[in-house]
């Protein structure tokens, strides 16, 4: 079949997959693959920079989200928010970071499903209480935590509300996602409620809490395991947990 | 008078000025003048970028780019308060400390519920098109004010938080607003178009199982391209699941339209194009920056797998 559909602009796919793999500054990367898939398409250079600029500040609402709360989350820091985080988690004996991590997966997909997206995030919600909470109570459990676990417990924690949110947000019948999804099938000419599109996520929402509780379930015993392993190899032995925590918190990234 | 999200890029833009002056002067910072250069951009950005000529703004982007790229962003030093400080205060303010914590995401929540109740004099009090992100700045400013008032700090204090969080995540900041850019870019460029053009043309789909894969496969494959499911969808739909599930096949396309798009957010789980969710915490979390990718990938893969059955055996329920 002859289309007059333009192949070249996949080379900007091919750009930023080369890019990443071959773990190019990620900005440059962007960069670079914006203007050689304009390139492809044919844009003069002129509309090539245009194309940027428009996009560049059309998209100027993606950082609000993180650079708002940063002026509390770092006052409250600066006044012991993180430790405060993990000394209230100890006072439950019962509290491990597997278990936290499922209370908090399960709050976040039911809050979202109801339209409270908002209750959650990683400048809020996981950088000052989730991952020190996390944090607190495998210390409770083990005492001193080697940088491994530590940076798992974080990446789980930061994991935990992007799954939450993502599969709690898609049953919201008054999400954008399920207007554009609709929207999109009567420009095509089928016509659907909203509501069915919503009560049709239900059953891939409930496949993805079984899936991350499993693996947060076992997220307790492969931390054990991984302390244990350290701890043998003499690791932990030189490094006190709380002086890490403390320099890598003031670490660039 | 209306509190729009222009507000916001007001209050953003001078706080990021205020980060590229700290940073100029910041002698411990290796490399104060191109990174305070980085923010200074950055600021304009935020000021005035709706009114400067867009091959302009483009020009700023790349050279943003290009500085961060050859690693002319840096943070500063900055001296960490002892242990003992930390504990003290901890203790001394205790349970208060979460307040304003949870003041943000309860007012942005309030906000959004009640937006469209607040109008006074017919004029509505919250920007109706972005009312979760104006209240998100509300409710950012509100709980400065209350965190101001019980550890008795001032403003400023917390614009210098700011900045020295700024500075721990440098360019990482600017990153999801240049994938969204490039989504854009994409999109102009009709990169989707041709990836359609690509799987309908190679693949065989008069297997009903074939092409039920095919369809949630390339949804996650696609976002991962583009890093964001609202991207794939219409794509993979208009390519694969209209013409293919729902008219050949006969399927439901509301389970259809669910279930795909869940299946582009499991793309999401494993995308560093999608910064937002997975590198910037990453960075804010201070470890490496795959870290969270990895920790999602098992529950991406796995998730995916069920959603292929359960679009095969859900789509034909009637």
């Amino acid at each position: 079949m002859l289309t007059d559909v333009n192949l070249w602009p996949l080379i900007g796919v091919a750009i930023i997959i080369v890019g990443f793999v071959l773990r190019f500054n990620p900005m440059l990367v962007v960069v670079v693959t914006a203007i050689g898939t304009a390139f492809a398409a044919g844009f003069p250079v002129e509309k090539v920079l245009a194309a940027i600029g428009t996009g560049f500040v059309k998209t100027r609402n993606l950082p609000l989200i993180i650079l708002l709360p940063l002026a509390v989350i770092g006052l409250l820091e600066r006044h012991g928010l993180r430790q405060h985080a993990q000394r209230w988690i100890s006072s439950i004996q019962s509290a491990t970071a597997g278990r936290l991590l499922i209370v908090y997966l399960a709050a976040r997909q039911l809050t979202a499903a109801i339209g409270l997206t908002s209750l959650g995030g990683h400048p809020q919600m996981v950088r000052p209480l989730l991952a020190p909470m996390a944090e607190g109570a495998t210390e409770n459990r083990f005492g001193r935590l080697p940088a491994k676990v530590r940076e798992k417990l974080r990446a789980f924690s930061a994991a935990t509300d992007n799954v939450g949110l993502f599969f709690g947000e898609d049953i919201f019948v008054a999400f954008g996602a399920i207007v554009l999804m609709t929207t999109f099938l009567k420009e095509a000419g089928i016509e659907v409620e909203p509501i069915h599109v919503a009560l049709w996520g239900i059953p891939t929402a409930i496949c993805a809490f079984l899936i991350h509780a499993v693996r947060l379930y076992r997220l307790d015993a492969a931390l054990a395991a991984d302390i244990e392993k350290a701890r043998q190899s003499g690791e932990l032995g030189r490094e006190s947990a709380g002086a890490a925590q403390n320099n890598t918190a003031q670490q660039g990234a | 008078m209306t509190l729009t999200i222009q507000h916001l890029y007001y209050l953003v833009g001078i706080i990021l000025a205020i980060t590229a002056v700290l940073t100029v002067r910041d002698a411990t910072n290796p490399r104060r003048y191109s990174s305070g250069l980085f923010w200074a951009i950055y600021a304009v950005v935020f000021l005035v970028g709706d009114k400067l000529d867009p091959v302009i703004v483009g020009v700023m982007a790349v050279a943003m780019a290009v500085i961060a790229g050859f690693k002319g962003v840096a943070g500063g030093k900055h001296q960490p308060r002892t242990d003992a400080q930390y504990l003290e205060s901890a203790k001394r303010l205790g349970n208060k400390l979460f307040v304003p914590a949870l003041a943000i995401p309860l007012i942005t929540m309030i906000g959004t519920l009640s937006g469209k109740y607040l109008v006074v004099g017919g004029t509505p009090l919250l920007d109706p098109k972005n009312t979760t992100l104006v209240s998100l700045g509300v409710g950012c400013v509100i709980a400065l004010g209350l965190a101001c008032s019980m550890t008795r700090e001032t403003p400023a204090q917390g614009i210098r938080e700011s900045w020295r969080l700024t500075d721990a995540l440098g360019w990482a900041l600017v990153l999801p607003q240049m994938l969204g850019m490039l989504g854009l870019v994409f999109s102009e460029a009709g990169v989707g178009k041709a990836v359609a053009h690509v799987t309908t043309e190679y693949i065989n789909m008069d297997v009903k199982f074939i092409a039920v894969a095919v369809y949630v496969i390339g949804m996650a494959l696609f976002t991962i391209i583009m890093g964001n499911g609202f991207a794939a969808f219409p794509v993979m739909t208009g390519g694969v699941g209209v013409p293919v599930l729902v008219h050949h096949f006969g399927g439901d396309p509301a389970v259809m339209a669910a279930v795909g798009m869940l299946s582009g957010y499991c793309g999401t789980l494993m995308t560093p194009m999608a910064a937002n969710f997975n590198l910037v915490p990453a960075a804010l979390l201070e470890i490496d920056k795959n870290a969270v990718i990895r920790a999602q990938i098992p529950t991406a893969l796995l998730l995916l797998t069920c959603n292929v059955f359960l679009l095969y055996f859900l789509m034909f329920h009637k």
